[in-house]
Order: C-alpha cells, then sequence, then structure tokens
C-alpha cells in the first residue's frame, strides 16, 4: 500500500516506544501460547482423542475392576467393531518413585483398537508370538536407553507373583510410534497367570465403533447390560474420559482463561496508551494531513493500521516463539501428552491480535478524525 | 525532466474565487466572537493578492475558509463557479486535495519523512502510479529549487529550506489556489526574500493563483495588489 | 546530607507533576497489579494445598505399608501382616491390646460441584481404633457410622467439593448405597475423605480379608526408629514404616514443585511483559520532563537525584501495583475451596492461602519491576544535554 511508508515512519517516530510497546504484546502472545498449549495437554484437544472409541471403567472408580468376560459381551453388541483391554502394572525400573505408563494388554485387539499407535509388521509379530514381549514408546526408549532386544526386570508396585515377588522379566520386541509415546505394553497373559489376585480382571476397556454418532446410544447399552451386577460399568468417550481427568487436576481451563484475560487486558491498556501519546505528539501532523486533503476517515484508518501494524507484529511474533517453546517443554515433560500449541490456540491468537489493535487504536483514530484543522494549526 | 504542462486557465481577469456575505462567528465560552462581518471578495486567476492587517483581524481565518479547512457560518465561497461553503467534510476533503496548496508559516513538514516523501504527499491522494508520482516530486522540488535536498529529513534542513519544501508540496498537485499564512513568519530577511521571490516566479511564469497573509509590508509589497483587514471587514486602505 | 535533600527535592518535584502523565502512571500500575494478582493467586493455591498436607497427622503415628508401595493404592496387607505389626515395640497399649488401625483405601468415582465431572473421592475403610489413632479427626455435625453397615461419614472439605456429599443424603456409587450420617474434619487432607466401615467396605469392593495400610499409634514419637527396626528387620514382613507427618509431607512435594515451577514462569513472562510497559511509561515520564530535569542541572543538582527519582518512581509504581495487586488477590482468592490430584489418583481438598509472606513477596517483586522498568529511562534522563533540553522550554 502507498501509505505504508507513512505509517512505518510514524512507527519509527519513536524506535524505543515502538519497541517496547512491540515486546510487551510480543511476551503477552507468547504466554498465549504457552498456555494454548496446557490447555490442550489437560483439558483433552479435538485432535487425538478419537471420536470414535469408547472407554469402559468400573462405576465405582477407576481403581476397580471388571470380569474379562465381559469382552466378549460387549463385542456382541451391534455397532461395535472391535474390543480390547488393559491392565494397569504399576510398573517401575529399578527406581518406584519413577513410575512408568505401563499396561497389561491383548495385543492382537489392542493393535486394531488403538489404530493410532503404529508397529512395523515383523516388530509386531515378533510381539505377538514372545509370550514376555513388550513394545514401548520413543519416549520411554529415550529415557532409559532401551532397545529392541534389551532384557528388562520390570517391577510392579501393586502385583505380586504366587511367591511374592514383583519381578516380571521382559524382552523388548518393538518401538512403537504415534499414540501415547511414554508407554510399555505388556501381554495381560503373562501378567495376569503370574499374578496372586485379581486374576481374569482387568481395569477398563476400550472399543471401537464403526459410526461416532451411535457412541452415546451404545453406552448405554453397555451400562445398561452390566447394571446390577458386582462389577457396573461407566462408558464414556475416549475424548471425555481424559477431559475428566485433566479436571481433576482442577478446573484448568478456568484458569488458562483467567491469567489470558489479565495479560490481554493489560496489553490493551499497553498498546492504547502508546498510541494515545502518539497522537498526541502530532497532532499538527494530522492537521496538516487534513489540510492536504486527507479524509477523516482516511487519517483515522492510517491510525488504526498503525496500532494494528504494532499488535500483528508482536503478536505474530509472540505465538512463534511460544509455540516454539511449548514444544520443546512438552518433548521434556513426563506423562503429559499432546502439549503443543494447537492451530486453533494461533487462529484464536490471530483474532485477539487483531481485536487489541482495532481496540487500542479506536480511540486516538477517533481523535484523529474529529480533529478540527483550523484549531489544530492555530495552536501549533 | 521538464515540468508538467500547467491546466490552461481562464485568463487573468476571468474571477477564480468569489466570496459573498461570508460571515464567520463562533463561540468562546458564553460569548459569540464575530471573526469576520459580511466579506465580499472576488480573485480573479492569475492573482497575487496580499492580505495584510494585525493580529485576531481574521486574515488567517480567511486564509482558511478559501483553503476548505474551515467552514463560514454563513454566504457563499465559489471557487470556480463552486460554492464549497455547502460541502461536507469529505467533500471538502476531496475538494482541497485538488484545488488547494497549502504554505504554512511553520512549515508543518512531517518530521518523520524525507523531503520528497513529504512533498509526495498529496500525491497520494491521487491515482497516480509510483513512477508518475515520482516525476511530478522531482519537478515540484526542481522548481521551488530544493531538488538537492530531496532525501534529507526536515530536521537536517535549514528554514528557508524547509520552507521550499513546503511550497514543492504545495504545488506538486497543480492545484488552483496557493494559499500562504505568513511564509516568511519564520524566516530572517534573506531567506524570506528567496521565498518571495520564489512565489513570484510561480505567478507570473507558471500563472498560479496566490493568496498570501502576512503582517510585513515589505513581503506584500511583493504581490499585485494588497488588502487590508480589519475587525473582519476587508478594505483597500490600511486602518488609521 | 546535600545528596539527599537533592533527591528528596527531586523526587517531589517529580511527584507534583505526576498529575499530568497520570494515564500512562496508569498503565504501569494495572499491569504490576496483574503480574501479581496472578503470582500470588498461582502461589496461594501452593500454600493451601502445603498447609493442609502439612497439617495432617501427628509425629507419633506411623503407617505402614507393603513395601514399595509408595501409596496405599498400591499397597496389598495381610491380616496376618497387622498382625505382626502389632508385636512390635513402642506401640500404645489399651486394654483391647497394642492401638492399631487396620485401613483400605479405595475410591468412589463422583461429580465435583464446579466442573460437574468425575474425580476420584478417597474412601477410607477404618475400624473404631481408627479414631483413636487419628486424634485431629473429631465429629463435627451428625454422628459417628454405625459398624457393620452401609453409613459413612464424609470429611467436609468433601462435603463442599463434591455433589451430594451433604449430611443426611446418600452417596450412589455403582451397586452400593452409602448413607451420609456424620461430618468429620481433622484439619488436613482427612478432611478430603469419606469414611466407612473396613468391613464393609472388603466385603463391597471384594478385598476379602486384606488391607492396604496399618496405622500404629507410638507412645512417643523417639519410640519410632525401634518400632520401625523391628519392623525391617523381619524376614517375613516386607514393609514400609514412615511417620504419618512425614509421608503426608513428602505427597505435598510433586504438587508442590509443579505449581512453583509453573506458577514462577507465568509470573516470569507477565512480569516482563509488564517491564515492556512500565519502560514506556517512564520513558514519557522522563521526556516530559525534560525541560525540568534540565533546569534543574544547570541549578547545580547532580546527576545521581536526578537518575535516582527516576528509579523512585518506578520503585513506588510498581509498589503501588504490587500492593493493590495483593489486596485484589486477597479478596478474591482467599480461602476458596478447591480440590486437586493427590499421589492416590484421588482428590485432595485445601483454600487458598493468600499469606503474609506471599503478600510481602508479591509486593517485593513488584518493586523489583519497577525498578528495571525504570533503569532505561533514567539512564536516558541523566544523558540528556542540558543545553538542548533548556531550549525546549
Amino acid at each position: 500500500m502507498k501509505y505504508l511508508p507513512l505509517i512505518w515512519a510514524n512507527l519509527m517516530r519513536r524506535k524505543a516506544r515502538t519497541l517496547f510497546t512491540l515486546l510487551s504484546v510480543l511476551v503477552a502472545f507468547m504466554l498465549f501460547a504457552m498456555l494454548g498449549a496446557v490447555n490442550q495437554a489437560f483439558t483433552g484437544g479435538v485432535q487425538f482423542a478419537g471420536a470414535n472409541r469408547l472407554v469402559v471403567t468400573n462405576r465405582v472408580g477407576l481403581i476397580n475392576s471388571m470380569p474379562i468376560n465381559y469382552a466378549d459381551r460387549i463385542a456382541k453388541i451391534p455397532g461395535v467393531a472391535d474390543v480390547t483391554w488393559q491392565e494397569w502394572v504399576g510398573a517401575y525400573f529399578q527406581d518406584p518413585r519413577q513410575p512408568i505408563t505401563g499396561f497389561g494388554v491383548d495385543a492382537a485387539s489392542f493393535l486394531e483398537v488403538h489404530d493410532d499407535f503404529k508397529l512395523p509388521p515383523e516388530q509386531a509379530q515378533t510381539w505377538l508370538a514372545d509370550k514376555a514381549g513388550v513394545i514401548i514408546g520413543p519416549l520411554l526408549a529415550k529415557h532409559y536407553g532401551w532397545k529392541i532386544g534389551d532384557h528388562i526386570p520390570l517391577r510392579s508396585n501393586i502385583w505380586r507373583d504366587k511367591q511374592g515377588n514383583s519381578t516380571w522379566d521382559v524382552n523388548v520386541d518393538g518401538i512403537y510410534a504415534g499414540g501415547q509415546g511414554d508407554q510399555l505394553l505388556m501381554h495381560y497373559k503373562y501378567l495376569d497367570d503370574t499374578r496372586a489376585f485379581r486374576n481374569n480382571q482387568v481395569g477398563m476397556f476400550m472399543l471401537k465403533i464403526s459410526d461416532p454418532d451411535h457412541a452415546a446410544g451404545i453406552a448405554e447399552q453397555i451400562d445398561g447390560m452390566f447394571a446390577n451386577s458386582d462389577a457396573e460399568t461407566k462408558t464414556s468417550t475416549e475424548k471425555a474420559f481424559v477431559q475428566s481427568f485433566a479436571a481433576m487436576l482442577g478446573n484448568i481451563g478456568k484458569i488458562v482463561v483467567g491469567i489470558v484475560s489479565a495479560v490481554l487486558f493489560s496489553m490493551l491498556l499497553v498498546t492504547g496508551n502508546t498510541m494515545a501519546q502518539s497522537i498526541r505528539e502530532r497532532v499538527s501532523e494530522l492537521a496538516v494531513l487534513k489540510a492536504l486533503g486527507f479524509s477523516r476517515r482516511g487519517v483515522a484508518f492510517m491510525v488504526l493500521v498503525e496500532s494494528l501494524m504494532v499488535t500483528l507484529m508482536g503478536g505474530a511474533l509472540g505465538l512463534a516463539i511460544g509455540t516454539v517453546f511449548a514444544g520443546a517443554i512438552g518433548s521434556k515433560l513426563p506423562f503429559v501428552q499432546n502439549f503443543n500449541t494447537p492451530p486453533s490456540s494461533l487462529a484464536f491468537g490471530l483474532l485477539l491480535m487483531l481485536a487489541l489493535g482495532l481496540l487500542a487504536g479506536l480511540l486516538p483514530a477517533t481523535q484523529a478524525m474529529r480533529l478540527q484543522v483550523a484549531a489544530a494549526l492555530r495552536r501549533a | 525532466m521538464s515540468s508538467p504542462k500547467p491546466i490552461e486557465r481562464p485568463q487573468t481577469g476571468a474571477p477564480l474565487v468569489q466570496l459573498q456575505g461570508v460571515t464567520k462567528e463562533y463561540r468562546r465560552g458564553s460569548e459569540t466572537v464575530h471573526v469576520l462581518q459580511e466579506l465580499s471578495l472576488s480573485i480573479p486567476s492569475g492573482d497575487f493578492l496580499a492580505l495584510m492587517g494585525p493580529s485576531g483581524s481574521g486574515k488567517t481565518t480567511l486564509l482558511n475558509l478559501l483553503g476548505g479547512i474551515d467552514r463560514p457560518t454563513s454566504g457563499s465561497i465559489s471557487v470556480e463557479g463552486t460554492d464549497i461553503a455547502r460541502y461536507g467534510e469529505s467533500e471538502l476533503a476531496r475538494w482541497r486535495a485538488h484545488n488547494v496548496g497549502f504554505v504554512f508559516q511553520l512549515y508543518h513538514l512531517l518530521p518523520v519523512l524525507s523531503a520528497e516523501r513529504n512533498v509526495e504527499l498529496p500525491l497520494l491522494l491521487t491515482g497516480l502510479s509510483a513512477s508518475e508520482r515520482k516525476v511530478r516530486v522531482q519537478a515540484a522540488m526542481q522548481l521551488a529549487n530544493i531538488g538537492d535536498r530531496a532525501k534529507h529529513k526536515p530536521s537536517e534542513l535549514s528554514g528557508g529550506q524547509e520552507q521550499r519544501v513546503g511550497i514543492a508540496r504545495a504545488i506538486v498537485g497543480d492545484p488552483l489556489l496557493l494559499l500562504c499564512d505568513e511564509p516568511t513568519g519564520d524566516l530572517d530577511r534573506k531567506s524570506g526574500d528567496e521565498i518571495l521571490e520564489l512565489l513570484q516566479a510561480l505567478n507570473r511564469e507558471q500563472g498560479k493563483t496566490i493568496v498570501m497573509v502576512t503582517h510585513d509590508p515589505h513581503a506584500a509589497a511583493r504581490a499585485r495588489r494588497i488588502l487590508y483587514m480589519n475587525k473582519g471587514r476587508l478594505s483597500t486602505e490600511p486602518e488609521k | 546530607m546535600r545528596w539527599v535533600y537533592q533527591l528528596f527535592t527531586v523526587c517531589a518535584l517529580n511527584l507534583r507533576n505526576l498529575k499530568g502523565r497520570l494515564d500512562s502512571s496508569l498503565v504501569a500500575v494495572i499491569g504490576f497489579t496483574g503480574v501479581v494478582m496472578v503470582f500470588v493467586a498461582v502461589f496461594a493455591i501452593r500454600e493451601g494445598f502445603d498447609a493442609t498436607l502439612l497439617e495432617t497427622g501427628s509425629p507419633d503415628v506411623v503407617i505402614v505399608m507393603r513395601g514399595g508401595a509408595g501409596a496405599e493404592v498400591n499397597s496389598v496387607l495381610s491380616i496376618n501382616d497387622a498382625k505382626q505389626v502389632t508385636g512390635a515395640p513402642g506401640i500404645v497399649a489399651t486394654a483391647a491390646g497394642p492401638l492399631t488401625s487396620d485401613e483400605l483405601l479405595v475410591q468412589l468415582s463422583m461429580p465435583k460441584r464446579d466442573t460437574g465431572l468425575d474425580v476420584n473421592v478417597p474412601f477410607r475403610g477404618v475400624d473404631a481404633d481408627a479414631f483413636l489413632v487419628h486424634g485431629k479427626v473429631h465429629i463435627v455435625a451428625g454422628r459417628n457410622f454405625q459398624p457393620g453397615l452401609n453409613e459413612v461419614i464424609v470429611g467436609v472439605r468433601a462435603s463442599h467439593e463434591y455433589r451430594g456429599f451433604d449430611l443426611g443424603q446418600t452417596i450412589h456409587s455403582g451397586p452400593y448405597q452409602w448413607n451420609i450420617v456424620g461430618l468429620f474434619d481433622d484439619g488436613g487432607v482427612y478432611s478430603s475423605e469419606v469414611w466407612g466401615d473396613l468391613t464393609v467396605m472388603q466385603a463391597a469392593y471384594k478385598r476379602g480379608s486384606s488391607l492396604e495400610s496399618v496405622y500404629v499409634k507410638l507412645t512417643s514419637p523417639d519410640a519410632f526408629q525401634v518400632f520401625k527396626d523391628y519392623l525391617t528387620t523381619n524376614p517375613q514382613l516386607t514393609v514400609s514404616v514412615e511417620r504419618e507427618t512425614d509421608f503426608y509431607a513428602e505427597q505435598s512435594k510433586n504438587m508442590s514443585s509443579f505449581i512453583t515451577g509453573a506458577g514462577a514462569f507465568i509470573a516470569f513472562l507477565m512480569g516482563i511483559g509488564a517491564i515492556f510497559g512500565a519502560i514506556n511509561t517512564m520513558y514519557n515520564s522522563v521526556s516530559s520532563r525534560a525541560a525540568e530535569i534540565a533546569t534543574l542541572r544547570a541549578l547545580g543538582f547532580g546527576r545521581s537525584p536526578v537518575l535516582l527519582s527516576v528509579l523512585v518512581e518506578g520503585m513506588l509504581l510498581g509498589l503501588l501495583g504490587g500492593v493493590i495487586g495483593g489486596a485484589l488477590a486477597y479478596v478474591l482468592f482467599n480461602g476458596i475451596e478447591t480440590s486437586t490430584l493427590g499421589s492416590n489418583f484421588a482428590q485432595v481438598a485445601f483454600s487458598f492461602e493468600v499469606t503474609l509472606r506471599l503478600l510481602v513477596q508479591g509486593a517485593v517483586y513488584a518493586l523489583m519491576m519497577g525498578l528495571v522498568g525504570g533503569l532505561l529511562p533514567a539512564l536516558r534522563a541523566v544523558r540528556m544535554p542540558i543545553a538542548s533540553s533548556l531550549r525546549q522550554l
């Protein structure tokens, strides 16, 4: 645009002031991007939790189990494509204070239902054939330096075998990609055959349904099927399940919104104040522009563009830096999945930048518009 | 670089600007100040008119009305047949962009822009391309004898040089009217003379119609005719 | 002394023409207020959480779990194990035998009042001894549960946190009903729990006769070591033995460091943003006083009073923001009850605690931000050339 040199020159008028305003906006949006990652990780983003997967747990609580034969009955329900199960191992390696997210699973059905866990066919074959085999996620492999072929004495802080030992020797048969990267999956049978109690029971069923729209109906059916039994069930979508976990930490969503609002409000004032100061200083110049024939709207528009330039530049940089930081932090966090800034945050951030620029420039722009040329020139 | 041909003007003598019964008053608190009283004035094309008078006499107000940066309380201001007193804000702005060039006592250059960018400003309001603008800017600056300072910022220029830039800016769009408010008021004698010579040249050689407000009789003498303002009224004689 | 007089004069002058810079000063103050408010609020969470956990238990009560369990939910003890524990030295003796409490900690999946989403409520199965061992636990409303029945008592914090946990209501959990006959409090973690009859719960949760933990009342805190040694050297037992106070204090560490880390990070970033905003304010302040500063210097005032006066102004703005932010945090957040995930994978209920120490820390933080914000402008103030600034007059 041909007016850009003029608008740019006005921003450069007080370089320090523009710079610090921009930095202020930058930091604000950096925080915004990172809080967006927090929000996604802890309240469950739409992206990763498939709407076509349901989770079944004991209605009384997660800590309770359900008979494994529930699986057959669930599988018979129309609309259910695959069923699998998993049992919490309470696993650790050497140090009980560093828990490992480990499950005893039914390998074949697990891979069917959790199709986001990608395993090369040869590794899958080895694992299926190896009774004491496990597959691990890349984060786990990296952390402990485990490779395919390693033998690991896995300990459990819950289960004991009939002799009272809590060690299960396992072999690393594969390293999967995708899914949740920090898990260890062993064969349920290996765990259950040897453990001394809670045999033939599992803590969670996961099933894949053919049509996401039927989720509610199928959930009702499952829970109805086991109502009034010793182990009543509670079925929910995977997304709802993850969200309820996050909710246990606290009302994270509200906290994030609270902080972001406080920060943005502050930003609005800072930017607005800078714009107001800037306009106040060049009253006579704005009058000259009007004298030259620039319309009121034109002058107001230039002021708004100026304001927008600050918020857009600062905001875009801030979002970019924040996203990079969030990704870096996310890769270091144990247990937490999907800690990165989702595109929805970026889109929303862009909207906020625009709103911020417009709001901050509104009052100064109106002042510029209302400026009486003759009076302003007389004053100078 | 040849200067652009001036648009064909009516001959000297045909009225370019015609004021009829123009009154300007404004409120100051509870009082009403009458700045201009039933003013009538005719300015032929190619005229170089000097307006003199004591401060507070309303000469700047008259200039502002002529330039469309202020509106009269009553009366008509006809420029080339159009009564600009009836125009709304945006129409006036548009009209100004194409028809008026201002030269201010304090130059009023934008300090953030270079000299040539300052001169270019009025042209941003036209539909000209960047290269076309550049041609006219250079021509205007040559005419004002300030072409060698194109890239300098106003803070790097002397008062006289700044005023030249101001004049270049005022003529770059080839306007009908050149309105000067105390153009030499802030300059020393030598620089002031140079500016006045430039204005005279623009009037004589380019046929520009100029209205100049000044309190300096020395400057007024450069014009073709002088009118005196006192308490909102015009006369051909200075107040005794 | 003259130097101090100069400083005082400059600061006084500074304050006097503050009125002209009110709006930009306000912006800086609001920025600081926001930062301190968030800072205090987040750390009030930690203070509250820590306070609840550190308040729990007594140093003369010991918790025995299976070795390596780490948390009660992971532990499994048999009746025999519990019996062996009673044989250890140092336990308070009663007419009925050594004072120990056999306990089972499970969970109830219940909706939280504020989010409506299900969380895990700790559900502890105890017998009559529990009330003798856990001395701080006392009934505050209704009555204690009767053994052998589906009756429970609910901690006051728990009753605030979860739906359907008022006195007289019935908790529906899967196939079971639990009638709330009383409310209790201990000033600590137990107030987040629901307590019921051990035997009834063992049956309901199909635990047979197994337990998860044994709480033991020692004759005195000093009896701990002897007690512990006896158990850990017993070849038939694999147990972990900890003081109750230590056990719960340990639990607070993880969440505490998480909140501290996250909170500090957020407060730091916000602080930087506020500082940038303040720098603009201070630059504005300095430039609007350019002529005045030049005059003072022409009169003979030294550089340092001028420089310091700018820093002082920055710090005052910071302090103001800090005090307001702290006050707001106190008014808005102090005492708010909430709960979060504890190490048993169940909720720990606590209140935001805005302590005096926190308020002071917040104010100091704001003071520092104001100081940093004033640095560059202060340098500019003394670098302004006197002559040209005077010309502006």
